[in-house]
C-alpha cells in the first residue's frame, strides 16, 4: 500500500482508498442514512473495484420512519437514577461490560493455582490494564496477606540485616512508574504453529500498570549493601513457592528496579501480590516476585526452579539459555484481531500495543497484505520507556481477504521479527520469549482468524 | 528533597570496601532495624548451586520412597513419571547423559516432553525447591531430612544414584558431577540485562524495517482447524457487545459469504448466579485445598465434583465419611488422602455435591 512513513494517514492505494474529506463525508452521510450516496462514493474512489454494498448496515433507518431508542424515550431518560455510593463504596464496571474477562486457555494447565488468565486484550484501550483485569499468574496459589503482619527482610552480603514493616516503606520517598509486565511464556503455544483463536490468548500474558514504591537501592543502602561484590540479589516471595529469582545487581544500581505497593493509584491486587511486589522493568514477569518477603544480596546465582528448571529456553542444539530475562521489542494489532468479525465494509481503526524491554518504543509499522508493503502508524502518547504504547492507523475495508500484521522498533534500532527469523535461530521448542510479528486475517465473511504465513 | 541522581548516588554511597556507606541509614533515620539471627534464620532458606545454604542433614533412598508414595505421588506418579497435574519429573536420561552432563534427548524433536532430570544442571535447584515449595498443599512441611531422602529417591529413580545410597550435606557435591544435563545451559544470549554474565551483547535477531514489496505474495501457513472453532468457548461471548467488531458466534459454523443472518449479533453478558450456597463451598475447597486436586466439572487427579454428583446423588452421609476417611480404587489409583474437615464443614461441602454441585 502506501509507502510514506511516519503519516498514520490514508495513504493513496490500488484499492480501498478515501481521503479524509471523503470519510468525513461518508460518515455524515452515513448518519443521514443515505445509503446509495456512500455506495456513489465509494464507487468513485474505487474505480474498477466492485462497489461495497450497504454500509450503512448496521445502523439502518427503520422502516416506521425513526429509531425507536431515539422516538421512545428510554427509563433512564423519565427516571430517576441511583444515588451516590449505593454501589458498596467501590464502583464496578458496567453490567453490560461483563463479557471484558479475563480467562483461562482450556486444557493449558491442570490446576488453577499453577496457572494462568490471560487480559482481554481486545477490549482495552489506551495503555493501562484495568487492575482487576491484569493478567494473572500464580506458581501456588494466590492469598490475601494481613499488610500490617508483611514483613521485608534484607540480607546476605549486607552490613546489617535489615526488617521493614509497611509502614516503614511507605514512608521513604516514593517513586510512581508506568511499566509493562509480559511473563516470559506469553505467546509460548504459538511458537510452532497457530494453536489460540485470539489476541487474549496469543498475546494476554502482558499488561501495563502505573506502579508506586521504593527503589530497591534505597533499601539496600539502609542495609549497607556490598554494591561492588555483590553482583546478583535473589527475590523472594512470601507465598507457598516462596518464588525466587535472581537479579542483576547492575539493573538495581540504574534506580530501575523498585519494590512496590500501589498500582493504578491504589495498593496492588492480591492477585498481584499485595502488599508488596518487586518491579524489574523490560524482564519477564517471574522476576517481578510477589508478596516480597526477603532480598538477599550475593556474589553468583541463585538458579533457582523458575531459572533452572522452568523460564529456560531451548535452543536447537539441546543447551538451554540460562537467565534469559529481557522481553525483546513487540507488538500486536488488538482490533481487528482473531476472533472478531468486521461488521461491514468501509472505516476502520486498526489499533494495538507495543513494548519493549530495552527502552522505548520508536515506531510502529502496519501492513494490511501480510508483510508486503508497510504503512506507519501514529503512537498515542505518552511513550514511555518499558510501558505499553498504543498505536492507531487508518484503515478502510474493501471487503477483500487482508492478513494485518504489526512491526514495532525501539529506541536500540531493534526491529520486531518475523517467526521465519526467530525460528530460522530458535527453532520452535524453546517455549519463552516469543516477540514474532502476530498475522490475523480478515476474511470476506468479516471474520478475522489467527494464522501464521509463510 | 530526596531526588538524587542515580549515578552520582550510587558512586557516593561505595566505598573502597565495596559498601554502601551509613549515609543510607542516615538520611533515613528511624527507618527498618536489625533483623534478629533468629528471624534471618527463619526465613534465609535458599540453597546455592555451590550448596552455599544447605543445611547439614541426610536422607536414604529407600525412606524417600515411602516419604514419595505417602505425600508426592498423588500429583508426579508413583515414580516421578506423571504428566497428568504437572510435568515429569523422572525419564528421558542415560547413562551415557551422566557421562557428559548433556541430556541427548534434548537435541532430539521427536522425543515426547521434557522432564525435570532433563533439563535441571544444578542439584541443589531440586533440594531448594522441595524444601521450600513442595509438598504443593503443604509447603515447608518436611523435615531437613526428608527433602535429603526425597531428593534422594528422584536421584534413584533417575539412575544417579544406586538403590542403597544415603544422600547428604557431605556427598552432594560429589553427586553433583553425575547431573545427567550438568553442561546444558548457556549464558551467551542477550536476554540477560546486565554484564553480569559476559554475555552477548547484539541480539540475535536482525529484521529490518523494509516499507515496500517487502515479501513475496504471503501464503497461509498455519491456522486452527474447524473443529477447535469453539474450544475456547463462544467468542461472542469474549466481546463488548458494542465496537468497531464483534465476537463471532462460535457455537455456529463458520459464516461465508452471502449469508443473510448477522454475522455478530451483540452478545449480552450472562448474568452472575450468585450462589451464596456455592461460595460458602468454594471458601471451604480453598481453605482445604480441595481443589488441588478436585474441578467443578473437570477431572484433574481426582473426580469432578459433578461426576461425584451424578454417582452419588443425594447422599450426603457416604460423601462425609469419604471425605474424613479418604479412598482409592474407586476413581482410580491415585489414593485421597483422609480430610481433616469438622463434621460441620463436611456437611455443607457433601450437601452441595449431592445436590449436584452446582456452580
Amino acid at each position: 500500500m502506501g509507502d510514506e512513513l511516519g503519516s498514520g494517514r490514508i495513504q493513496k492505494a490500488p484499492e480501498s482508498f478515501l481521503s479524509r474529506d471523503g470519510i468525513k463525508t461518508v460518515f455524515a452521510e452515513a448518519k443521514k442514512g443515505r445509503r446509495d450516496f456512500i455506495r456513489s462514493a465509494f464507487a468513485a474512489a474505487a474505480a474498477g473495484v466492485a462497489a461495497p454494498v450497504a454500509m450503512a448496515q448496521g445502523n439502518p433507518v427503520p422502516l416506521e420512519g425513526g429509531d425507536p431508542n431515539i422516538l421512545k424515550l428510554p427509563e433512564h431518560s423519565t427516571g430517576l437514577g441511583q444515588g451516590v455510593a449505593s454501589d458498596g463504596g467501590y464502583g464496578k464496571p458496567s453490567k453490560f461490560e461483563a463479557n471484558v474477562q479475563r480467562r483461562q486457555s482450556p486444557g493449558l494447565t491442570q490446576t488453577t493455582q499453577a496457572s494462568v488468565s490471560f487480559a482481554p486484550l481486545q477490549s482495552l484501550f489506551g495503555i493501562v490494564t484495568p487492575s482487576g483485569l491484569h493478567f494473572e499468574r500464580h506458581h501456588q496459589g494466590w492469598w490475601d496477606i494481613d499488610p500490617s503482619k508483611h514483613r521485608l527482610m534484607i540480607n546476605g552480603m549486607v552490613k546489617a540485616s535489615k526488617v521493614f514493616t509497611l509502614d516503614e516503606i511507605m514512608r521513604l520517598p516514593s517513586v510512581s512508574r508506568f511499566h509493562f509486565i509480559e511473563c516470559g511464556a506469553n505467546t509460548a503455544v504459538d511458537w510452532g504453529n497457530v494453536a489460540v483463536p485470539t489476541v487474549q490468548y496469543t498475546h494476554g500474558m502482558v499488561s501495563c500498570s502505573e506502579f508506586t514504591g521504593v527503589p530497591l537501592i534505597t533499601l539496600l543502602e539502609l542495609a549497607g549493601a556490598d554494591l561492588k561484590n555483590g553482583k546478583f540479589v535473589l527475590a523472594e516471595g512470601a507465598d507457598g513457592s516462596s518464588m525466587t529469582r535472581t537479579i542483576p545487581m547492575s539493573l538495581i544500581l540504574s534506580g530501575e528496579v523498585f519494590v512496590a505497593y500501589g498500582q493504578n493509584g491504589e495498593m496492588l491486587r492480591p492477585e498481584q501480590g499485595y502488599p508488596l511486589r518487586l518491579i524489574v522493568p523490560g524482564v519477564q514477569g517471574v522476576s517481578w516476585v510477589k508478596y516480597l518477603r526477603r532480598i538477599e544480596v550475593g556474589d553468583m546465582p541463585y538458579g533457582t526452579k523458575d531459572e533452572a528448571v522452568h523460564y529456560i529456553d531451548l535452543q536447537p542444539d539441546g543447551q538451554h539459555r540460562q537467565y534469559s530475562s529481557i522481553q525483546e521489542c513487540k507488538s500486536v494489532v488488538t482490533t481487528p484481531s482473531g476472533g472478531q468479525v468486521l461488521l461491514d465494509k468501509g472505516f476502520y481503526n486498526i489499533t494495538g500495543l507495543a513494548w519493549s524491554g530495552r527502552g522505548k518504543v520508536k515506531r510502529v509499522d502496519v501492513s494490511t497484505d501480510g508483510g508486503r508493503n508497510w504503512r506507519t502508524a501514529r503512537l498515542e502518547g505518552p511513550t514511555l520507556s518499558k510501558a505499553l504504547t498504543r498505536f492507531n492507523l487508518d484503515w478502510v475495508w474493501d471487503g477483500k481477504p487482508a492478513i494485518i500484521q504489526s512491526r514495532a522498533m525501539d529506541e536500540t534500532g531493534f526491529v520486531q521479527p518475523t517467526y521465519k527469523q526467530l525460528r530460522s535461530v530458535r527453532g520452535t521448542r524453546s517455549i519463552y520469549h516469543n516477540n514474532a510479528i502476530q498475522s490475523w486475517l480478515v476474511q470476506e465473511s468479516g471474520e478475522v482468524k489467527n494464522v501464521q504465513v509463510s | 528533597m530526596f531526588r538524587f541522581p542515580k549515578a552520582i548516588l550510587v558512586t557516593a554511597l561505595i566505598t573502597a570496601s565495596g559498601f554502601a556507606a551509613a549515609q543510607g541509614a542516615a538520611k533515613f533515620p528511624g527507618i527498618g532495624r536489625d533483623a534478629t539471627p533468629k528471624e534471618v534464620a527463619a526465613w534465609d532458606i535458599d540453597v546455592r548451586p555451590d550448596f552455599k545454604g544447605l543445611p547439614a542433614g541426610s536422607g536414604t533412598v529407600a525412606a524417600g520412597q515411602d516419604i514419595w508414595e505417602g505425600k508426592c505421588a498423588q500429583c508426579h506418579g508413583f515414580f516421578g513419571e506423571s504428566g497428568e497435574v504437572f510435568s515429569p519429573i523422572i525419564g528421558g536420561v542415560t547413562k551415557d547423559d551422566i557421562k557428559t552432563g548433556h541430556v541427548a534427548n534434548l537435541r532430539a524433536t521427536n522425543f515426547p516432553g521434557r522432564t525435570t532430570f532433563m533439563k535441571v544442571a544444578s542439584l541443589s535447584t531440586i533440594w531448594d525447591f522441595v524444601n521450600r515449595a513442595m509438598p504443593w498443599n503443604a509447603p515447608k512441611s518436611l523435615s531437613t531430612d526428608d527433602v535429603y531422602a526425597v531428593t534422594a529417591f528422584m536421584l534413584n529413580l533417575s539412575g544417579i544414584v544406586p538403590d542403597n545410597f544415603t544422600l547428604s550435606n557431605k556427598n552432594i557435591a560429589e553427586v553433583q558431577k553425575l547431573m545427567p544435563n550438568r553442561n546444558g545451559m548457556t549464558h551467551a544470549h542477550a536476554l540477560w540485562p546486565g554484564k553480569e554474565f559476559n554475555g552477548v551483547n547484539k541480539p540475535d535477531t536482525q529484521n529490518v524495517a523494509c516499507m515496500k514489496d517487502c515479501a513475496p505474495e504471503p501464503k497461509v501457513a498455519s491456522f486452527l482447524p474447524d473443529f477447535a472453532r469453539n474450544a475456547h468457548g463462544n467468542l461472542a461471548e469474549q466481546n463488548r457487545m458494542v465496537g468497531a467488531q464483534h465476537g463471532a458466534d462460535t457455537t455456529r459454523p463458520e459464516r461465508k459469504v452471502g449469508d443473510t443472518e448477522s454475522p455478530a449479533r451483540a452478545t449480552a453478558p450472562k448474568a452472575d448466579s450468585g450462589n451464596n450456597e456455592t461460595k460458602a463451598v468454594l471458601a471451604l475447597m480453598q481453605k482445604y485445598t480441595c481443589a488441588a486436586c478436585h474441578g467443578i466439572d473437570k477431572k484433574i487427579v481426582g473426580p469432578a465434583f459433578m461426576d461425584v454428583a451424578k454417582k452419588y446423588p443425594g447422599q450426603v452421609d457416604y460423601l462425609i465419611k469419604k471425605m474424613q476417611s479418604g479412598g482409592v480404587g474407586i476413581w482410580g489409583q491415585i489414593p485421597m488422602p483422609p480430610q481433616k474437615i469438622t463434621d460441620a464443614e463436611a456437611k455443607t461441602v457433601a450437601t452441595w455435591i449431592a445436590a449436584g454441585a452446582i456452580k
